[in-house]
């Protein structure tokens, strides 16, 4: 067992003792019932933690946990099939109004930050560093098919291209964040909605590139190699909580948890919300994510407190621009 | 026309004959070599992983503390579901085609339908099963099911059946169906015609000369036809993953209409990690996965010899 894991388990542990004392006096063996989650790929490290974690809580509590990605999680959110959708991108105008017409309203709980890493092979040894044109150069429709034409310095091999499927939050923030709005992801990528194909594909070929969130690559740092970026003060920056949460790190996200408001006050719900909020920063310290700075904690918990509906991110049926933690400040 | 032993001379045919045999045994011990270091690979991976704990344990995102409970129980059922679904309404369907229906273009059409079907791909009908099943085409909102009985007892039902393990079960027999009337056809035709004449000779009804006289003689083969569907079922992960899809679980079925997980799905989550360790659970799992079916195949295998009896008697 290594350090971070043991600081992990401690932090686990005092956290989870902290949690108890300020519980209220609910006895959580006691309830019963079904919480079904689906969605996010990219959450899906921090809902299997929980759901081990609250298995052992509340045993009567069934957790099911789905893996359809955040898109296909909202699917099923926003027609009630699932009482929480993971997601790892706000929820979208279109899904908003898919959600309305089936009448169900939703509470939006940021839990965590993620920072996107681009990956390489550890054999690569010619990228550095890179920049936000030139991941644009990489990842645009019909663009280059050589490492030369990104960066003459880079030889002449053939590029091999990896990227999350398109169900999942992890391409629709990377295409948005890096292509901008109306940019076009190239077809001829190696697709998987599953990130431990990627971590399996990029690391073992010298020619590929990939990219997929944080916890992904350090599980996997004895495969794969982060490449810092170019921010915007020119110099390069590595994905690592420290540049998250100073916001120099340009390739970083929240995730969310989106609660049906139907089921917020049913006993089993509350449970495992309250549950995920008490052990979030723990668990995501253990699984390789990075805590929300406090003061935006402190929103969320408010918000489930209060059992606000709605998102901040879509207003009038139109995304809403700006930075998140302004949103949630 | 050539008779044998005129115009070939011996030496030709003895060679050729050596040839044809060297091909055969060449081909059996391909496949059988492919299959035992398949079978040893996995062994030698996943044995170690192997313990009492690891059946009785529910995942768990550290891989030594893992165990396979919630798919094994998910296995178990939707299995079950599906054999007493599919078998009993594939001999049916075949008594039917068999022993009632008369050569005409409706059977015709039948017969060539369900011969398509065995060979459409399984995650169609998980599609189709989700849209039926899962969700009555939209008939009933997820949101306000229909139930009747109690949700933590044995006996509740409700509508939509959602992504419970009867759904499953259902979608399960759907694709191992064509296959399973396939091979009980197969079966009554090779029951020779003439003790359907005599029984009917005699004076029974159909009903009495299928029940009497033809399904018993052709059980026996029915149940092997039932051994390869069922081998088939139990390793189907696509579907399930579009109508369960749920790859984590903290609990069994307790009734129908539970959460599930099965074997092949948390086979396919854990083989799909880049770390190591989970690779050994999974192949554990795999291990689990065979002595499942071989208990399956175990038990058509003993009615099969309970039933098998000579045609005299």
């Amino acid at each position: 067992m290594n350090t971070a894991t043991l600081l992990a388990t401690a932090a686990l542990l005092i956290s989870s003792v902290t949690a108890q004392a300020q519980a209220p006096k609910v006895d959580l063996k006691s309830i019963k019932g079904t919480v079904r989650v689906d969605g996010s790929s990219t959450v899906f490290p921090i809902m299997e933690a929980v759901a081990e974690e609250f298995a052992k809580a509340a045993p009567h509590i069934k957790v099911p946990v789905g893996v359809s990605g955040t898109g296909g999680g909202f699917k099923r959110f926003c027609s009630g099939e699932t009482a929480i959708s993971t997601a790892s991108r706000p929820i979208t105008p279109s899904e908003v109004t898919l959600a309305e017409s089936n009448k169900i309203e939703f509470i939006e709980l940021p839990i965590a930050f993620d920072a996107l890493s681009i990956v390489v092979s550890p054999k690569n040894d010619w990228v550095k560093s890179i920049t936000i044109e030139q991941l644009k150069k990489i990842y645009s429709a019909g663009a280059a098919t050589k490492w030369n034409e990104i960066d003459p310095t880079w030889p002449d091999r053939a590029m091999k291209v990896f990227s999350p499927g398109t169900d999942s939050g992890t391409f629709d923030y990377f295409k948005e964040a890096v292509l901008g709005k109306d940019g076009k992801m190239r077809a001829d990528m190696s697709v998987s909605e599953d990130d431990n194909v990627l971590v399996i594909g990029v690391g073992g070929d010298r020619d590929a590139i990939g990219f997929f969130g944080l916890a992904y690559f350090e599980e996997n740092t004895d495969k794969l190699r982060a490449i810092p970026i170019i921010g915007a003060d020119k110099a390069p920056v590595a994905p690592q909580a420290s540049t998250v949460n100073d916001g120099t790190y340009p390739l970083s996200r929240p995730l969310f948890i989106y609660v049906n408001a139907k089921n917020a006050h049913a006993p089993e719900v509350v449970a495992l919300v309250d549950f995920v909020l008490a052990k979030v920063n723990a668990i995501v310290d253990e699984v390789g994510y990075i805590e929300l700075p406090t003061a935006v904690m402190a929103t969320t918990a408010a918000n489930w407190k209060s059992r606000k509906t709605g998102t901040a991110f879509v207003k009038d049926g139109k995304k809403v621009d700006g930075a998140f933690t302004t949103l949630y400040r | 026309m050539t008779t044998i032993g005129q115009e070939i001379p011996i030496a030709t045919r003895r060679r050729k004959d050596k040839l044809m045999l060297a091909a055969c045994l060449g081909a059996t011990t391909l496949a059988v070599t492919v299959l035992s270091v398949l079978l040893l690979s996995i062994f030698v991976q996943g044995a170690s992983s192997l313990s009492w704990s690891f059946l009785t344990s529910f995942a768990s995102r550290k891989p030594a503390q893992a165990g396979i409970l919630s798919p094994l129980m998910g296995s178990l059922w939707v299995c079950a579901i599906c054999a007493l679904v599919a078998i009993p309404v594939g001999i049916a369907t075949a008594i039917y085609l068999e022993e009632y229906a008369r050569r005409s273009r409706l059977r015709n059409f039948i017969q060539l339908n369900i011969s398509n079907l065995s060979g459409v791909p399984s995650i169609v009908y998980g599609i189709l099963a989700l849209a039926a099943f899962g969700r009555c085409f939209g008939a009933i909102s997820a949101d306000d099911p229909l139930s009747l009985g109690d949700p933590d007892g044995f006996f509740y039902l409700q509508l939509p059946f959602g992504r419970s393990v009867l759904a499953g079960g259902l979608t399960l027999s759907l694709v191992i169906l064509p296959i399973m009337i396939i091979a009980a056809q197969e079966a009554l035709r090779a029951v020779p015609p003439s003790l359907r004449q005599a029984a009917l000779a005699l004076g029974s009804t159909r009903w009495q000369m299928v029940w009497k006289v033809t399904l018993p003689s052709a059980m026996p083969t029915m149940m092997t036809g039932a051994i390869l569907s069922m081998s088939r079922a139990i390793g189907e992960a696509a579907p399930l993953l579009v109508v369960g899809g749920v790859l984590l679980l903290f609990s069994v079925p307790e009734n129908l209409m539970s959460d599930f997980t099965v074997l092949p799905l948390q086979i396919y989550n854990w083989a799909g990690r880049p770390q190591a360790e989970f690779h050994k659970i999974a192949a554990a799992a795999i291990i689990v996965q065979l002595a499942v079916l071989l208990a399956f195949n175990a038990v058509a295998i003993i009615i099969r010899r309970k039933l098998q009896r000579p045609l005299q008697s």
